[in-house]
């Protein structure tokens, strides 16, 4: 949701949880569940940025959570630290200490399996916290006579007792912990997470350090675990152990969904539901035990018909009823005269260029490429000169892909070397060499699905911007120096400033290609490889794309591979032919179109036209 | 800094292991590892053939002995409560598939997490609903109680039956697996299931039977368990992480990596419980960072399935 008053949500946040502490004693909500509710949500902000903005299920928020709560009530109870304020921020840093650790062996997998290590990782503190560290936090007794904060300022002192007293010290945590989680997720980095989540390939692609980002959600997500954790123990005045189990981190998944993935405001929605009904289901209906099952019917039939939980199914409620302002449209940033022009008179890229290099922009020597006894490239000696659009074809299975993969560093080679403006990069990281200044654009769509087209170009243009990794959590996205420039300009340059925030899902074929080609484009390139760039698209489209390639060239070295003769010998002015995973020729178009070994391979010989 | 008052010394910790004791463990380990390459399998098979973790595998492991219980209660014969208890499971597992698990095929692998977590959650409330938190037991077939004795140390038998047991049921599902036609389309299925689905085979009725199957092995174990332990709705909990680590050990998706994984699982347990049971579990664990540091596919994964 798009709010034009750049602190709305905030400050319905704050309006929302001060009608909270007003209506609630009415409603016969005890100020317990009520404070429970609040932790609930507070501990599912983090947990909502992991799974609902980057991706990540993780079932062993638990880990993260019991260790926070334990480290600030141990530090407590033992009079190391007597501010409470203290205590809890140093358990939530504790936290994120674990957080890393448990990220980078949990992180080396992706889906079900990170799913899967995070359950048992955090089984392992479970284990931990009960026997071999009962020591220090009481093993299965927990730690009691966590203290409440007190509050001195000058003369006036004030200490927070239990109920709704409570209620008002859990309000202003949620307010700052939301208020800071919108600010992370308006970030720079919380829009690589997005783009992380809908397509990490393609993130890793246009230079975004995927691993380091993922690792940047996880530990975000233990900070918050670990404060909400320390908040359980001085809302309770003890440290219970069940922090540590399964069912709290299934719990705290089972409310965010019931709430909403991806909203932020969902886990506390989510742990509302669960509390309130819990509360009513065992008292008002006498239901005992069963009240769990009916949550978990709940649960089961949300997952399978609401997707998007309470607050993703109003949003999207709202959106049907409530038509969108025209004039939310942002109104571009005026471009400068002339599209070339305009990328060129960028301010100063981040990316040094290798302006005085004279050498050729590409050279690969003696690259092979085996799958076992398959050899899909040979001893293949190839070299791009700077400024140079050159096509490469070849007859399918010629080993076109594989050379390409080799090329942008996807795929290892098996032998030979390749260097970018002098530089060796075999074997480097597809975004290292993104950085470096080579990116291809893909012969099938490798877009992020659920952002708008503008959103798109963005997260590309970011990496040129902000380099492989940054930690600017607290910056605006608008506030990335030189950005709007390089989106713009991107945008004009494939012709789509029109359709700029439309959702990637409603554009057209043709309208995802030339953006496909955007999303090369906007990391700065200068080398790009283009894998089919035609490929799917009418004769129309055709035309129009020929006509961007050209427009692009203009200070950039292209590699073009493509089925579409007609297009390629119009464009390319050298031509390399690929057959059986050798190259077979080389040369100017005309001499390459003439030539009969290339008519032989490529048409199947007996030529006479 | 408060000092444990249990701390051992090096030379206790080595007194502690006698050859009887180291045995002994052995074989205990040989019967939990077993029973856990079963339950492995199972969900390996599911996850291999179906593209979904189910997280209510451990469910269906207490689902099965409760089942075993209830049909031990009502005819005495063990048969009969591993015989019914089997079946169950296999119609418990079928029906799931059919009327949730198969819309969930082509939604995110998140949304098939979540939907399996919930059932599993429906599945142990049902139980609790029904039969309490109390814990049951079921005794041993008068066949298999009492102890054997095995030269210097005497063993409980039944733990050697269910290690017997739990060794065919394995084979079973291995001679399924990789000797008949159904075994041949999940094998299919594990490696491409689009393909499977391409060439014509019914795969939705193969889907529900693998999903049955698969809750079958896990309900198998939990019966055959059930006269070593005893039953509460909650038993399923550890299992299911203790089988997340044998796959992840083994490989997913790979049918002999549950059984190797099983077999290590089983053994670290048993035998590291020697020296301390506190640290056993944390060990399983230590040995699973390591297989991931290491190996990240898993012993026996493919390192291209991710």
């Amino acid at each position: 949701m798009i709010h034009r008053h750049p602190f709305f949500i905030e400050a319905l946040t704050a309006l929302g949880l001060i009608a909270a502490r007003i209506l609630l004693p009415y409603l016969h909500v005890a100020p317990d569940t009520a404070n429970q509710i609040l932790i609930w949500g507070l501990f599912g902000i983090g947990f909502d940025i992991l799974f609902g903005y980057t991706g990540l299920l993780c079932f062993g928020q638990s880990a993260l959570y019991g260790t926070g709560g334990f480290i600030a009530a141990y530090l407590l109870i033992n009079d190391l630290i007597s501010s409470v304020w203290l205590a809890l921020i140093v358990g939530a840093l504790g936290a994120g200490l674990a957080g890393i650790a448990v990220g980078a062996i949990a992180l080396r997998r992706t889906g079900v399996y990170f799913a899967m290590i995070t359950v048992a990782i955090a089984e392992v503190f479970f284990f931990l916290e009960n026997s071999p560290l009962s020591a220090w936090t009481g093993g299965e007794n927990g730690l009691p006579g966590v203290p409440t904060p007190k509050f001195q300022i000058g003369a006036f002192s004030y200490e927070v007792g239990t109920g709704w007293s409570m209620f008002g010290f859990l309000a202003a945590c949620y307010f700052i912990a939301m208020a800071l989680a919108l600010r992370i997720v308006r970030s720079p980095v919380g829009a690589v997470l997005c783009a992380v989540r809908d397509n990490p390939l393609r993130a890793r692609a246009v230079g975004h350090a995927v691993g380091r980002y993922k690792l940047t959600a996880f530990v975000i997500a233990a900070v918050y675990a670990g404060f909400a954790g320390g908040l359980l123990g001085v809302q309770q005045g003890f440290m219970p152990p069940d922090a540590f189990t399964f069912s709290t981190s299934g719990q705290l998944v089972m409310q965010t969904a019931i709430g909403g993935i991806g909203t932020l405001f969902g886990p506390l929605a989510g742990a509302a539901v669960w509390l309130i009904l819990r509360d009513f289901l065992q008292q008002a209906l006498g239901f005992g035990a069963i009240w769990k099952l009916v949550l978990g019917l709940v649960f089961v039939l949300l997952v399978c018909f609401l997707r998007r939980g309470l607050i993703g199914g109003l949003q999207d409620l709202a959106k049907r009823f409530v038509a969108p302002h025209p004039a939310a449209a942002r109104e571009p940033t005026p471009v400068p005269a002339g599209k070339a022009s305009a990328l060129a008179s960028l301010g100063p890229s981040r990316r040094r260029r290798e302006a005085s290099f004279s050498g050729p922009a590409l050279e690969a020597r003696g690259l092979t490429k085996s799958f076992g006894g398959l050899v899909a490239n040979r001893d293949i000696d190839f070299t791009v000169e700077q400024g140079e659009l050159r096509g490469i074809i070849g007859p399918n299975g010629a080993g076109k892909s594989t050379f390409f993969k080799m090329l942008t560093c996807e795929m290892r080679p098996t032998a030979g070397r390749i260097i970018f403006h002098g530089r060796d990069i075999t074997g480097i990281d597809v975004a290292k060499v993104c950085q470096l200044g080579l990116t291809k654009s893909y012969q099938v769509n490798q877009l992020f699905s659920r952002l708008t087209l503008r959103q798109n170009i963005v997260i590309a243009a970011l990496a040129e911007r902000r380099g492989a990794f940054a930690l600017d959590l607290l910056r605006r996205l608008d506030r990335v120096p030189g950005l709007d420039v390089q989106v713009e300009s991107t945008l004009a340059l494939v012709d789509l400033t029109g359709r700029a925030d439309v959702p990637v899902a409603q554009l057209t074929y043709g309208e995802k290609r030339r953006l496909e080609i955007g999303l090369a484009l906007a990391s700065s390139p200068s080398l790009l490889l283009l894998d089919e760039p035609l490929a799917g698209m009418s004769p129309r489209e055709r035309a129009e794309t020929v006509q961007l390639l050209k427009n692009v060239r203009r200070g950039r070295t292209l590699v073009v591979v493509e089925h579409d003769m007609n297009a390629l010998f119009e464009l390319a002015e050298r031509v390399t032919v690929l057959h059986e995973g050798r190259i077979l020729a080389e040369g100017a178009s005309a001499e390459i179109q003439r030539n009969t070994l290339v008519q032989e391979a490529y048409l199947g010989g007996d030529v006479s036209a | 800094m408060p000092t444990d008052p249990e701390a051992v010394s090096i030379d206790e910790i080595f007194s502690m292991i006698t050859w009887p004791n180291f045995v002994s463990q052995f074989f205990n380990g040989l019967a939990s590892g077993a029973l856990l390459a079963l339950i492995s399998s199972g969900l390996t098979i599911i996850y291999g053939t179906l593209g979904v973790l189910s997280l209510a595998h451990g469910a269906m492991f207490m689902l099965g002995g409760y089942a075993g219980y209830v049909a031990f209660q009502a005819t005495g014969s063990f048969i009969v409560a591993v015989t019914g208890g089997t079946l169950c499971l296999v119609a418990v597992g079928s029906i799931i598939e059919f009327i949730i698990i198969r819309r969930f095929y082509n939604r995110p692998p998140e949304d098939q997490l979540l939907v399996t977590f919930g059932i599993g959650i429906v599945i142990v409330e049902l139980v609790r609903a029904v039969f309490g938190s109390l814990s049951f037991t079921v005794p041993p077939p008068a066949w298999a109680s009492g102890t054997t004795p095995m030269g210097f140390l005497i063993y409980p038998t039944y733990r050697l039956v269910v290690t017997g047991i739990a060794a065919a049921a394995l084979a079973v599902l291995y001679l399924v697996l990789y000797r008949t036609r159904i075994g041949m389309i999940v094998r299919a299925g594990i490696e491409d299931s689009t393909t499977v689905r391409m060439l014509g085979i019914n795969v939705d009725r193969v889907f529900m039977l693998v999903f049955g199957i698969g809750a079958m092995a896990a309900g198998f174990a939990g019966i055959v368990n059930a006269p070593v332990v005893s039953l509460t709705p909650d038993m399923g909990d550890a299992i299911l992480v203790q089988t997340f680590v044998v796959v992840v050990i083994g490989g997913v998706g790979s049918f002999p990596g549950a059984i190797l994984g099983g077999l290590i699982a089983g053994e670290i347990l048993s035998l590291t419980s020697m020296v301390d049971p506190a640290y056993s579990e944390v060990m399983l664990f230590v040995v699973m960072t390591l297989v991931l540091l290491l190996r990240p596919q898993g012993l026996l994964g493919l390192p291209s399935r991710d």
